[in-house]
Parts: C-alpha cells; sequence; structure tokens
C-alpha cells in the first residue's frame, strides 16, 4: 500500500441527490476495482471521494417496451444472473462473463466499466454493438448520450464533473440475426484485452464494437460488402507493455473474417 | 496534510466490531491489523490474485480493492470463521486430502472462493470449477489437486 | 510410511490461515522500513535530497555510511552492495532505506527522497555485453566461462554427413510466489542481530550477515517464518533484505518490519536468467550424433549473484540424456546492467535444455526420421557416459519411458489424426514432446564442500525433532523428511517434529535449493535416525524414559559422498550428480490461426525419480512445475524497458490461471537409488525443464512452422504466420 491513506476522505451519500450535491468534490467510487488499483500503487491524485455502491436505486435490470436499462451500479454478477440480458443481450452478458475473476465481477459494476474509460474495457464492445445509451444526471436533470458519441478522446468523455453516469439502455426489437463476442486477451482468464471484438448483424447492417484498437472504444458501422475497409480504416491501435499494433490490427481483421464466415 | 477517521461498524466471523479507522484504509488491512484475521493475505494489491478474498454479505470478494467504509453494516466471514474453532469445514478437509495447500499462502481464499462457488455451483462441472477459481492465483500446484479438492468437497 | 499420502505437517494451519507468515507477525515498538531506489540506471550518485512534506526528524533514515561492517552482500564474488554507495549498478538498486512506526507515513516520506544520478553508459543485452560495447563489470563482461570436452569435435565433424545448426533463446521469468518478500529484525551490539522472515536458506542470510554487522556467528540468528512459495526467488535476495531490515533495527534501536509490494519484488528482485545457445550437431545419414557443439550464454545482469552455479548446472544439462562420443560445450555468464538475475527452479537447465530439446527435433527432421526414432537411436545408456564423462552405473533404459510416454499421450493416434483434420480444421492441433534430465543435489564437489549436517533429538513426550535448516516452502521438506525419520524410527508419523529453522537452534543442512531436500538432507535424516535408534536400542528405554532420565538423545549425521564419485573442477569432467531423475513429456497444443493463440490442451509428464516417498506430493510438485514451464513457454513475458521491467503488476506479467492449463497426467516409474532415503531421487526442479520445448515442438507439428524462443507469444506466431499470407 503506498498511499497515505488516512489523507483520503470517503464518505457515503443518503440517497442520488445526495450524491449529485456532493459533486464535483467528492468523486465517484463504486466497486472500486479500478479506483483502488491506482490508489495502492499510490498514483490517487484526487483526494475526496464517495462511495455510491449503496444506492440501490442505481442498480438492477429493469424492461420496457422499447429498452432494457441497466442501473449504472449493476454489476458483472448481476449482469451474467439476468436472463432477460442472456437472452435478449447475450454479448453483454458474455463480456461481463470475461471480466476479472468471480470476485471483481460481484463488485465491478457496468457504469464504472464505462467511466473509468479504458479503450481496453471488456463491456464497451458489447454496448457499442448493441447501439446503447447511457443517462448522465446532474442536480440540473438528466440527459441521455448515444454511447457510440459518449468517449471523446484518450480518458476523456461527454460527462461534466456535475454528472453521475447513472443508467445504460439498450434498444429492444432490432432482429439480429448474427452476433459474436470475442475479447482476445493476455491469457483466458483475468486478462486485459488485447483486442476485443463485439458485432452484431441486423439484415446488412453491420455493427462491431472494439476495444484495445484505439484511444476509445470503437464502433464502426458497416455493410457487409464495406465492413473490411471500414474496420481497417478506423483501426488506430498501438504498441504496449500487452501487445503490439500490428497484432491488434491483424487480429481484429481476422475476427472480422471469421463473423461475416 | 488532513487526516481522516470514520467509524465503522461490522460482524466479522460471527463477532458485532466496531472500530475507528480511515474510510479509505482497505478491508484487507483493517481484517488483517485491527481483527487479528490474518489469514486474509496480501498477494498483489490489485485484485489479480486473490489472497485477500473474503465472503461480504455472502459474496466473494477482493478484500485490498475495498474501502472499509464499503463495510458499514455488513457480514464478513473470513477463513478464520469459515468452520466452528477446533474443528474443518468439508472444504479444508478436502484441500488437506488432496493436496491442494503448498505453500498455503493462496489457501485461505482459495478455500474460500470454493465456498463461493459451491454456494453457487453445488456440484459444478470441471469448466464451472476451472472459471470459478481463475480469479485465484496459485504458483505452487499448477491447479490440479485443487480441482480434485473442490470435485472431493462438493461430494460432501 | 515411504510411499503413503500422510497428512501435510503443517496441513492444517494452512488451511485455516493461522500458519504465521511474515508479515503476519509483529513486534511492539515496531518500525515499517521502506527502500528507496535508484530510478534511472547505472550511475554515480551525486545527490540524495529530501524534501520538506515530511516530519525527517522522526524518520531513521540508513545509507551505505550507515553500516557497521563491510557494505558487500556475501555470497560468491561479494560485489554487490547493501545500499549504493558513490556509484550503482542498475536501476532499483537500494540506495537510501526509511523506517518510522506509521505505515502510511513512510510510504509518503518514500515520495519525497529524490535521489540525483549521473548516468553512466549502460548495455542491456548478451551482446552488447559479449562485444564489450561499454565495460562496466571486471575487465571483460564476463562472469564466469565454462568449458566442457568429451572426445574430439573436430573428429566429430568430420565423421558426420551432414550438420544442422540452431540458435534459441529463452527470456527472464519472474519466480511470483504469491508471497512477496519480507523480513522482521531487530538489531543492537549488545543483543546482535535476529531476523525473522520468508526464506530458503536460513544460513545464507546469516553468512551475509556476519560481514555486514562485523558480529561474530553467535551473534547473528535467523529464523524462518512460513514462506508462501520460493522457487528460487527466495535464495540468494532475502540477505539482501535482511540487511535491509536489520540496519534499519541497528540505527532506531526498533523492532524494523520490511515487507515488500508486489511491484517492488517485481522490479527489484532476482529473475530467470536469459539465455541463448548455439547448436552445431553432426549426423550421420542414419541418424546417430557424432559431434555436438554448444555454446551457451547467460545474462546475469548488474551483479554476479549466483551467476557462475547458474552456468553451471546449464553447461552440465546442455547436452542432454544423449550418447555422443564428441562433445563440446563453451558457456558464459556475462554482465549487463539490469537488476541481477538468480536462482529459479532448474537454475539455468530449462534454459539449455530448451535448446537441445528443439534441436534435436531439427535434427530428426533433418535426416528424415521421426522425432522418437531420431532419439531412440541417441539415448543414453548404463555403461555410456554423459558430456562430462559421467558413466551411468545405473539402470537406465530411456526407450522403455518414452514409450510410456508416448502410449500414454495416444501420441502415434494423435499424430496421423492431425495430420489428417488439421488441413481443413480451424483449429491447428500438435503434439510434442522433450525427453531429458535433471542432477539432483549440488554440481560436482559442491555437496563436499557444503558438508551439510543434520540432528535428530528425543523429547519429553516420547517424540523426536529432526533438527535442520531445510525450509518447508510448500514443496513438502516437513512431510517427506519426517516420513523418513518415522520409517527409519520404526515410529508413528505424528511421533515426528520438526525444529524451526533458526540459525540459532539448527545444523547447518545446506540451503533449500538444487532438488537436494529428499535425497540429501533426507539421507542425512535416515543417518541420523539409525545413530539415534542405536543410542536407544542400546539403553533399553523408552523415548521418554530415555529423556526423563538422561535429557534428550541426540544424533547427528554429516554428508559423505557415495563411494566411487568423483568430480575434477578444473577440466569440468567427471560425475556431476550424484544421480539423475530421468523424463519424457508430453504436449498437445491446439492453435488458433485467427488470433495466434497457443492452448496447451493435454500433457503428460512421466518420470523416473528412484523412489516416490509421497504419492500426492510428488504429483502436486509435478504438477506445479509443469504449470510454471507452461507460463515460460508461452505466456510470461517480462517487457523490458532499458532496463526496466515495465509489467511489474500480476496484471501484466501473465501467470496461468486455473483456465489456462490443460489437465496435466503425472506418472512415475520407480528405480531406486542406491544413495538416497529408501532410494529416492531429487524431484523438485525436474519439472520446469521439459515443458517448453516439448510445446514448442507441438506447435510445429500443427503449424508446420518451427520457433525457437521462449516465451512464444502470440504476437511471435502472429508475425510469421501472417506475414507468409
Amino acid at each position: 500500500m503506498r498511499a497515505n491513506v488516512p489523507s483520503y476522505d470517503l464518505v457515503a451519500p443518503r440517497d442520488l441527490a445526495h450524491a449529485l450535491s456532493l459533486l464535483p468534490d467528492y468523486r465517484p467510487l463504486a466497486g472500486g476495482t479500478d479506483v483502488m488499483v491506482l490508489f495502492e500503487a499510490g498514483k490517487l491524485d484526487h483526494r475526496c471521494w464517495q462511495s455510491i455502491l449503496h444506492l440501490r436505486e442505481l442498480r438492477g435490470v429493469t424492461e420496457a417496451p422499447d429498452f432494457v436499462t441497466l442501473g449504472a451500479l449493476t454489476t458483472y454478477s448481476d449482469i451474467r444472473r439476468s436472463s432477460l440480458l442472456g437472452a435478449e443481450f447475450p454479448l453483454l452478458a458474455e463480456a461481463a462473463a470475461q471480466v476479472g475473476g468471480m470476485a471483481t465481477q460481484n463488485r465491478g459494476t457496468v457504469g464504472g466499466n464505462i467511466v473509468n474509460a479504458s479503450p481496453a474495457a471488456d463491456t464497451p464492445p458489447a454496448l457499442l454493438a448493441y447501439d446503447a445509451e447511457v443517462e448522465l444526471t446532474s442536480l440540473r436533470g438528466s440527459r441521455w448520450v448515444r454511447y457510440a458519441s459518449f468517449h471523446t478522446g484518450y480518458k476523456r468523455m461527454d460527462l461534466a464533473p456535475d454528472e453521475l453516469l447513472t443508467a445504460v439502455r439498450l434498444p429492444r426489437g432490432g432482429r439480429v440475426t448474427k452476433s459474436s463476442y470475442r475479447k482476445v486477451g493476455t491469457r483466458r482468464a483475468q486478462a486485459i484485452s488485447k483486442v476485443c471484438f463485439a458485432a452484431t448483424c441486423t439484415g446488412d447492417r453491420i455493427r462491431i464494437g472494439l476495444a484495445s484498437v484505439a484511444p476509445v472504444p470503437l464502433l464502426v458501422e458497416a455493410t457487409r460488402a464495406d465492413a473490411r475497409e471500414r474496420l481497417e480504416a478506423a483501426l488506430a491501435p498501438i504498441d504496449d507493455i500487452r501487445s503490439t499494433a500490428a497484432y491488434r490490427r491483424q487480429v481484429a481483421l481476422n475476427l472480422l473474417e471469421e463473423f461475416l464466415a | 496534510m488532513e487526516s481522516y477517521v470514520t467509524t465503522i461498524r461490522c460482524t466479522v466471523n460471527g463477532i458485532a466490531r466496531s472500530i475507528k479507522t480511515p474510510p479509505m484504509a482497505r478491508l484487507l488491512d483493517v481484517l488483517r491489523e485491527e481483527m487479528d484475521c490474518t489469514g486474509v493475505k496480501e498477494g498483489c494489491g490489485e485484485g489479480e490474485c486473490g489472497a485477500c478474498s473474503v465472503l461480504l454479505d455472502g459474496e466473494l470478494v477482493n478484500s485490498c480493492l475495498i474501502p472499509v467504509l464499503q463495510g458499514e453494516d455488513s457480514t464478513i466471514v473470513t477463513i478464520e470463521g469459515l468452520a466452528p474453532s477446533d474443528s474443518l469445514h468439508k472444504i479444508q478437509h478436502a484441500f488437506l486430502d488432496c493436496g491442494g495447500a503448498q505453500c498455503g499462502i493462496c489457501t485461505p481464499g482459495m478455500i474460500l472462493a470454493t465456498a463461493a462457488l459451491l454456494e453457487r455451483h453445488p456440484q459444478p462441472t470441471p469448466d464451472q470449477i476451472r472459471e470459478g477459481l481463475a480469479g485465484n492465483l496459485c504458483r505452487c500446484t499448477g491447479y490440479m489437486r485443487i480441482f480434485e479438492a473442490v470435485e472431493q468437497a462438493a461430494r460432501g | 510410511m515411504i510411499g503413503r499420502p500422510v497428512p501435510r505437517k503443517e496441513g492444517i494451519a494452512k488451511v485455516t490461515g493461522r500458519a504465521r507468515y511474515v508479515a503476519d507477525m509483529s513486534l511492539p515498538g515496531m518500525l515499517y522500513g521502506v527502500t528507496v531506489r535508484n530510478p534511472t540506471g547505472r550511475g554515480r550518485i551525486r545527490n540524495i535530497v529530501f524534501e520538506p512534506g515530511v516530519p525527517w526528524e522522526e524518520l531513521t533514515v540508513v545509507t551505505a555510511r550507515d553500516i557497521p561492517g563491510t557494505n558487500a552482500v556475501a555470497l560468491l564474488m561479494n560485489d554487490q552492495p547493501v545500499l549504493a554507495d558513490e556509484v550503482s549498478a542498475h536501476i532499483e538498486e537500494p540506495v537510501v532505506l526509511l523506517a518510522h512506526p506509521d505505515r502510511y507515513l513512510v510510504e509518503e516520506a518514500r515520495r519525497r527522497v529524490r535521489i540525483e544520478i549521473d548516468p553512466l553508459p549502460q548495455i542491456f543485452t548478451l551482446e552488447d555485453a559479449l562485444a564489450k560495447r561499454e565495460v562496466i563489470w571486471g575487465t571483460d563482461n564476463i562472469f564466469k566461462t565454462f568449458s566442457v570436452a568429451k572426445g574430439d569435435i573436430q573428429v566429430g565433424f568430420a565423421a558426420a554427413d551432414l550438420i544442422v545448426e540452431g540458435e534459441y533463446e529463452t527470456g527472464a521469468q519472474e519466480q511470483l510466489y504469491i508471497e512477496t518478500n519480507g523480513m522482521i529484525a531487530t538489531a543492537n551490539l549488545a543483543d546482535g542481530v535476529t531476523v525473522w522472515g520468508s526464506m530458503q536458506c536460513p544460513y545464507y542470510i546469516h553468512k551475509a550477515l556476519l560481514p555486514i554487522f562485523a558480529l561474530p556467528a553467535e551473534k547473528v540468528r535467523i529464523i524462518q517464518m512460513e514462506t508462501g512459495g520460493g522457487f528460487g526467488g527466495k535464495e540468494e535476495y532475502p540477505s539482501m533484505i535482511a540487511a535491509h531490515a536489520a540496519l534499519l533495527a541497528w540505527k532506531s534501536g526498533k523492532p524494523v518490519k520490511l515487507i515488500y509490494d508486489r511491484a517492488e519484488d517485481m522490479v527489484a528482485t532476482t529473475k530467470r536468467h536469459p539465455s541463448r545457445t548455439r547448436h552445431r550437431t553432426g549426423l550421420t545419414k542414419d541418424g546417430r550424433l557424432t559431434a555436438m557443439e554448444i555454446e551457451f550464454d547467460i545474462d546475469g545482469g548488474a551483479y554476479c549473484t549466483l551467476s557462475p552455479v547458474v552456468l553451471s548446472r546449464g553447461t552440465i544439462h546442455a547436452a542432454g540424456p544423449y550418447e555422443c562420443a564428441n562433445v563440446s560445450i563453451r558457456s558464459r555468464a556475462v554482465a549487463t546492467s539490469i537488476p541481477p538475475h538468480g536462482a529459479f527452479r532448474g537454475f539455468g537447465a530449462p534454459q539449455s535444455i530448451f535448446a537441445l530439446e528443439r534441436q534435436m527435433d531439427r535434427c530428426a527432421r533433418a535426416v528424415g526420421l521421426s522425432p522418437e526414432e531420431f532419439r531412440r537411436r541417441n539415448f543414453l545408456h548404463q555403461g555410456q557416459s554423459t558430456a562430462t564423462g559421467q558413466v551411468i552405473r545405473e539402470k537406465l533404459e530411456l526407450e522403455k519411458l518414452l514409450d510410456r510416454a508416448l502410449e500414454l499421450s495416444h501420441y502415434r493416434q494423435r499424430t496421423e489424426e492431425f495430420a489428417k483434420t488439421n488441413p481443413a480444421s480451424s483449429l491447428k492441433r500438435g503434439i510434442g514432446f522433450a525427453s531429458f534430465m535433471h542432477g539432483a543435489g549440488f554440481t560436482g564437489s559442491g555437496e563436499v564442500y557444503l558438508k551439510s549436517v543434520v540432528g535428530v533429538e528425543t523429547t519429553l513426550e516420547g517424540n523426536v525433532r529432526i533438527l535442520t535448516a531445510s525450509t518447508e516452502i510448500g514443496q513438502g521438506t516437513n512431510t517427506i523428511l519426517s516420513q523418513i525419520a518415522a520409517e527409519t524410527l520404526g515410529l508413528d508419523y505424528d511421533r515426528i517434529e520438526l525444529a524451526t529453522p533458526d540459525t540459532g537452534q539448527v545444523p547447518n543442512s545446506g540451503p533449500t535449493v538444487a532438488s537436494r531436500t529428499c535425497m540429501v538432507v533426507g539421507k542425512l535424516v535416515e543417518a541420523a535416525c539409525q545413530g539415534l535408534k542405536q543410542i536407544l536400542e542400546a539403553s533399553g528405554l523408552s523415548i521418554a524414559d530415555y529423556t526423563r532420565q538422561f535429557g534428550p538423545a541426540r544424533a547427528y549425521s554429516e554428508y559423505q559422498p557415495p563411494p566411487g564419485v568423483a568430480w575434477n573442477d578444473e577440466t569440468y569432467q567427471g560425475d556431476a550428480y550424484g544421480a539423475f531423475a530421468w523424463a519424457v513429456y508430453v504436449a498437445v497444443v491446439e492453435v488458433d490461426p485467427a488470433t495466434a493463440e497457443v492452448r496447451v490442451t493435454d500433457f503428460v509428464a512421466l518420470q523416473e525419480v528412484g523412489k516416490v516417498i509421497h504419492p500426492v506430493m510428488a504429483t502436486g510438485q509435478i504438477e506445479g512445475g509443469v504449470a510454471q514451464a507452461i507460463g515460460y513457454a508461452l505466456y510470461e513475458k517480462v517487457a523490458w524497458k532499458n532496463g526496466h521491467m515495465a509489467n511489474a503488476q500480476m496484471t501484466n506479467y501473465i501467470m496461468p490461471t486455473s483456465a489456462d492449463l490443460p489437465p496435466i497426467r503425472v506418472f512415475f516409474e520407480e528405480n531406486p537409488y542406491a544413495y538416497g532415503p529408501a532410494g529416492a531421487k531429487g524431484i523438485g526442479e525436474l519439472p520446469m525443464d521439459g515443458a517448453a520445448p516439448a510445446i514448442l515442438n507441438a506447435i510445429e507439428n500443427a503449424l508446420g512452422v518451427g520457433f525457437n524462443e521462449v516465451p512464444l507469444t502470440p504476437e511471435m506466431i502472429g508475425d510469421r504466420l501472417w506475414s507468409r499470407t
């Protein structure tokens, strides 16, 4: 433990309104699976945090005619256990099953996975493939944003300092004829992805969500005919300690070939 | 520099506890240093190895990633509380019989992960065992003796 | 008792969480210590700045100037300082030590020490070290060289119909014991130094601390706590950490606890030596070896540590279990500017055996033989000699071992099946094997120099206590030594106790390394028990009665080499090891051409180990070693950046999880060794040797493309696969 622990404050808001009133001074901490890693390494600069994991109103899967909505604090385990998501949005269920180990899945949340803004996160490709929207809430009110436009650059988001990501919704009724999720990680479990590929095919339209191939989770919308070309143009991978740009590029293209086959 | 402190109430291995602590202190450190639960081990400090696994309100968690404030009003079971004192849980017996423990540092977490796995899948398939324990790293055994121990424990 | 799966001695303590590791221990008034390290690399230390923001007057600060004795960690060369002074040889070298009662504040203080360094030239590769691009150690960057010659290599090449050449590389590997390193120390002039900690070799630490504190032997006491894995990684570096904890205790007058976190353990402590091996092999048309010329080089890092000994073992194993009349092996351990490499299970042998077993498959192909037939034509037999001229006296039937391993792995059926299905299949499958041996105990005359001693004594409760410095680090020391004692004394297993490895209490039974604990120390336990038995039988009293009347009966035994064993340190010829364990390992792999990912789907490990003392633990040892070797082959890559480990986290240094490993199927052959306890030989390191070449041989079988480097990542495979299409 490299942090000077007593110099950090952590408070528990009474409810969502209280939590919003504490923003932006007290930053939100949910399952802790990302924030606590930085903290442990002595690399967490911000000192005041609010723990929001207990806010029940932000957790759970609800069904409406046009959408299935996940509270931002819905955990990966919650997602895996939801038969509704398993049936209608299997890529998301698959993504949740591939995050960390059981202990991480019990704590980590879909909202946290999004706002941590890692380009290697596991659920964003699935959310992009399903054309998800995210709800951003502040004391000023709420707004829905298309997830595809949420990440604006490396670790940058369409999220004001006083806003909290409160929900994610997935549009229903799309006639997905084929879908696939493939995480190519450093190992088969407890891995960070080197390439993560999620795709849905609806008639001729293909939506491909990708992670670890660009500074942000990437969406490529295409038809069968121009998918290769569009994917190739969108890829912007880098060399890092986990893989190489060349590998990432080629594997993303190979996975598309497999999907199209 | 500011110094923050709060009071946390929780139940650890059946005993109600109340302690003063910095709110961001890791549950891992509080259990080890304030509550004598040194069976909770630190292997990596980043939620990767599972040596610090405990059951928090019945769910397996990595105590290194939990600020103690999140343990407020919770019920926590560590390896010390898995079986009544002077007795062994069937999982502990199975780890002994099958050679599931070598150096022993991953063992408390591995046993609690097994307890969580068997809670959800009382008769796990080999794949469910492999997946269920994938968050608990063991460098000694190559996992084979551990798989056998889980199967023995599942048989009862 | 021998051959039975008795309960692990300390098993209940481990499954209940009651086992006490060093991190679990506290002493009244204890301070927490941290190490401040060289932040940049080789250079001259210009200045150490203590920046404001913490109450420095409350901190204990130790630099090289505070060392009461010699500033060197005593090992082979004594070239490594306890704390860098004036010049630092590598990044992450310890420079300043800090201690404070508040563990959080001492971390704040660590961030506020700025070590200013004027850089000196560095070298990071074997090639640069050998080319003397910069001389950073001695006059030529070479810690040690060996030369082994059998027959006449030129005659061998002259007799060859063809020559096969190959170059092979292996990477660094982190031991990754799940318990990080740590020590607690008390120290002052009156009482001397006492250290508790995680370690393999209490007497190595004892030896290292004496000159650092300029104290006589009886004033330094080293006590092993329960140790959460070692694999060689807690062989030599713990001397450094013990010295640091003790220096802080010495200066502060208070007990000091110094525990590494994972990141520090990974960037600072030793790893397996990276290696490069070049083979030139002379063959007849019908596939007989006529000449084996081998160059074996390892990267030792910035200080000598144990590199000469690692090099020695790698050198001796480099020609493997094959009969060849003409062998030349030349080897070098070189210096680079990276943190020193050190002991890791296998100790040089996994590196040279990887190269050899890849080369043997390539030789087979060159003469148009199957890998198994090629080896059959060249296997060593009883009465023949190894590269060092060691004549194999024991019964040795490697063909039978090979037959059984191939049968257990369905080698022939699978070879045929894969050849048929691969062309049309989206996943390519392959099967491969390696045949190899591993010598148990110290090399050559090492055991004679060690003169290990073991004691046994009786207790008032009617028990017998074993006195050794051999440590339980998970591998089963406590249990197997107890089995051997119980068997020899005719006592219940439960009546055997083990003294804590405490240099104040137990004799020096040598280090817990080199697969020597069962075979060498076990034999000493057996001999000491025979002595104790004579004392008790002569008295006609029970153990309890004897102890009540006369005090504890004690018997000791000291190492004696087996008769007829001879080794020449000058020529590197003779009996390198008392005994070898022999093995054939078979791997089945599945490669996904879309991602170049390799999965090992089945693994058979068959070995002849003399006699199995504890079947469950022996199986567990092999399985664990194979798992580490699968990691070595496919996953565990240290990402170096200017001599620094850039992926020093368990998230990014990839060891196998339970989801990554195949069924590891372990089988034993027994052929009792006359000078091992109950016939046992050593097994600890053996399983590290064979998996990597077996897997790479299987990958070549699957893809028709061969690779000669580990770790072999999907990126490396992809580079070759996709550049061809």
